[in-house]
């Protein structure tokens, strides 16, 4: 008895299946190139992902390419410039971090307590500008501006009587022209979302709290950091889920032979031997062995999240 | 009597204590705004600043930009710079070929993103959960760069062609779930019910009513595919090879930032130098006429801008 109605129910439910494919046949017509395009250009190059153990030949192709297991693996180890990579790639990132975190958010608190609303949509306008300027040209500003002959920032270092500095070929100045561009670049937009928040905070706190006598600085440690909390931890988390991905497109751009120690970093080092030097299978290996670091951090970092307070992407 | 006495006597430092409570804070209300007004106008210069130096050295004598005679207006109007850039056939070439790249790309991740976002928002619809998994692996896992280059290059064989910085990026799974979220957040349930039931097919309720109610998101979604296309050039400098293909910002970086690397370690023949000059007077009007188009369109989405920004990170 209990099995027929089992076998009833699983027979209606194919039936329904097909009437729920019938009716809504123009919902799967419709996410079809989504899922084509997904399925090819997200989960074919995945499969790609076998490179990694081979020592990959183009005449032989992905299926007869000789099997080398982890051998292009160790060889990446046991280059002596990946602890220089890697280095390079954890301290960018690390530095951009530290940086480039908090002060969109300090950014947002202050613009916030501007009292004067064409003062703080001018500056707020101004501050997205730089957003919009292309890596090539930023680089090419950056070029120029720090020019050891020409440049504004050797013009300033001669105003205070200062010798001229080659800054572009300055490994060590490097990482700091690197972030602090940025910095520029993205300070604006990064805070676009919580300037967005603290504009949605209700009043009726700002109003209890000047009965209570509270000033300004009181009242963003205690009404507007709270409110921003919850934003802030998942950007956090995401932005630490990347810990180990420089973006490439500036790092090469910026770099040339003599800043080399400082600026070689994982992506460019892909770009090298997997494009340029047309070792595909080590290109691989090296992207791969990013990939896995950057979702391990996500993985530890949303798990520390969840357990300290409470926040977490999933 | 009593009574009202102690009341007034109480108002009265009431009063007291508000006015000195009121005259404290503005005292250090007054020194927190100071430094504020201070920090951020100091930030004002900042972002200016290199802005109006661009702009002002694309008018000036190249001579003045190197001696440092012109350090914020320009000293000496001169069009030289720009008369140059008018003539240099190249960059012209590159805006064509990334004007191409942008309207035609753009057009297709429009689609299929609205199509698919949708999709993904009608939770009528059965196969959903199963589309919202194949979507959202991918954007914690994928091949990397190398697979990726030979699929485009060797399988599709899109080498050297404006196709590969079209197709490829032509779908951003980020975007699909924005605009799914969109349409939860804002295309209550009832709606559909009622066009439903009044004859309405899936795809008619898609393009007549789900499509005109979702401008803002469809203004978010073209500025990102806008900005990121013309500013990219890493998928033409991996996949092109014909310079006549070449998209603007493969062309300004041939012209300035290659032209540096190698000027380093030339000798400096006179044509060298010669063609130095040519660079140093072009240098900043390439970098105006390249940036200007994107500086002009956000202003004129930024109202819906921030709107869809706010929807997409409802959550996550």
């Amino acid at each position: 008895m209990a099995e027929k109605v089992k076998l009833k129910k699983k027979k209606f439910s194919i039936k329904e299946d097909i009437e729920e494919f019938k009716k809504h046949y123009a919902l799967f017509l419709m996410i079809l190139p989504a899922f084509i395009f997904v399925v090819v250009f997200c989960y074919c190059p995945m499969y790609g992902i076998v490179m990694a153990f081979q020592e990959f030949d183009p005449f032989l192709g992905i299926f007869d390419s000789p099997i080398v297991f982890f051998d292009n693996f160790t060889y990446f180890f046991s280059r002596k410039a990946f602890g220089e990579i890697l280095w390079n790639t954890f301290s960018i990132s690390l530095y951009s971090l530290a940086v480039g975190f908090p002060i969109p958010i300090i950014f947002a608190l202050s613009l916030n307590s501007v009292g004067s609303q064409k003062f703080k949509k001018t500056l707020q306008m101004v501050s997205y500008a730089p957003y919009f300027i292309s890596v090539v040209v930023m680089v090419a500003m950056l070029n120029s501006f720090m020019d050891i002959r020409s440049g504004i920032f050797n013009k300033i270092l001669g105003l205070f009587g200062q010798p001229p500095h080659d800054f572009l070929s300055d490994a060590g100045a490097f990482k700091t022209i690197y972030v602090m561009s940025g910095l520029w670049q993205t300070l604006g937009w990064n805070s676009i979302i919580y300037i967005a928040t603290l504009t949605s905070v209700d009043v009726s706190l700002y109003e209890a709290a000047d009965l209570d006598g509270a000033n300004k600085l009181q009242k963003i440690i205690y009404i507007d950091l709270p409110s921003i909390a919850p934003t802030t931890m998942v950007l956090l988390i995401l932005s630490v889920g990347n810990i180990l991905s420089v973006g490439f497109e500036k790092t090469y751009l910026m770099q040339n032979d003599l800043n080399l120690s400082a600026s070689e970093v994982i992506s460019t080092y892909v770009y090298k031997m997997g494009i340029l030097s047309q070792d595909y299978g080590l290109g691989t290996a090296v992207g791969l062995f990013n990939s896995v670091i950057n979702f391990a951090f996500l993985v530890t970092v949303n798990f520390i999240a969840k357990k300290t307070n409470g926040y977490s992407l999933w | 009597m009593n009574q009202n006495d102690t009341l007034k006597a109480l108002s009265k430092a009431g009063v007291k204590i508000v006015k000195k409570q009121k005259i404290q804070k503005s005292k250090s209300d007054t020194i927190f705004d100071t430094v504020n007004y201070v920090v951020l106008s100091l930030m004002l210069i900042i972002f200016l600043y290199p802005l109006i130096y661009v702009v002002s050295a694309s008018f000036s004598k190249p001579s003045d930009v190197i001696t440092g005679a012109m350090w914020l207006f320009p000293t000496s109007i001169s069009l030289d710079g720009y008369a140059r850039i008018l003539s240099y056939a190249p960059l012209w070439q590159g805006f064509l070929n990334t004007i191409y790249v942008v309207v035609v790309g753009t057009i297709i991740s429009l689609v299929i993103t609205l199509l698919a976002g949708y999709v993904l928002s009608r939770d009528d619809f059965k196969a959903r959960k199963f589309f919202i998994w194949v979507f959202t692996i991918t954007m914690f896992f994928g091949g990397g760069l190398v697979p990726t280059y030979m699929l485009v290059s060797e399988t599709l064989n899109l080498r050297d062609s404006l196709m590969a910085l079209i197709i490829p990026s032509a779908l951003s799974v980020w975007n699909i779930i924005l605009v799914k979220t969109y349409f939860t957040s804002s295309l209550p349930r009832d709606i559909f019910e009622a066009a439903s039931i009044d004859g309405c097919g899936d795809f008619r309720f898609f393009i007549s009513i789900a499509t005109p109610l979702a401008i803002p998101i469809i203004a978010v979604i073209t500025l990102y595919n806008v900005v990121g296309k013309w500013n990219s050039y890493f998928d033409a400098m991996i996949y092109l090879s014909s310079a006549d293909k070449y998209p603007l910002q493969l062309v300004i970086n041939n012209l300035l930032i290659e032209n540096d690397v190698n000027s380093l370690g030339s000798s400096g023949g006179s044509l060298d130098i010669e063609h130095q000059l040519m660079v140093e007077s072009m240098k900043y009007g390439v970098i105006v006429i390249a940036s200007l188009p994107m500086l002009v369109v956000y202003p004129m989405v930024q109202q819906y801008f921030i709107k869809g920004i706010m929807v997409g990170s409802v959550k996550g």
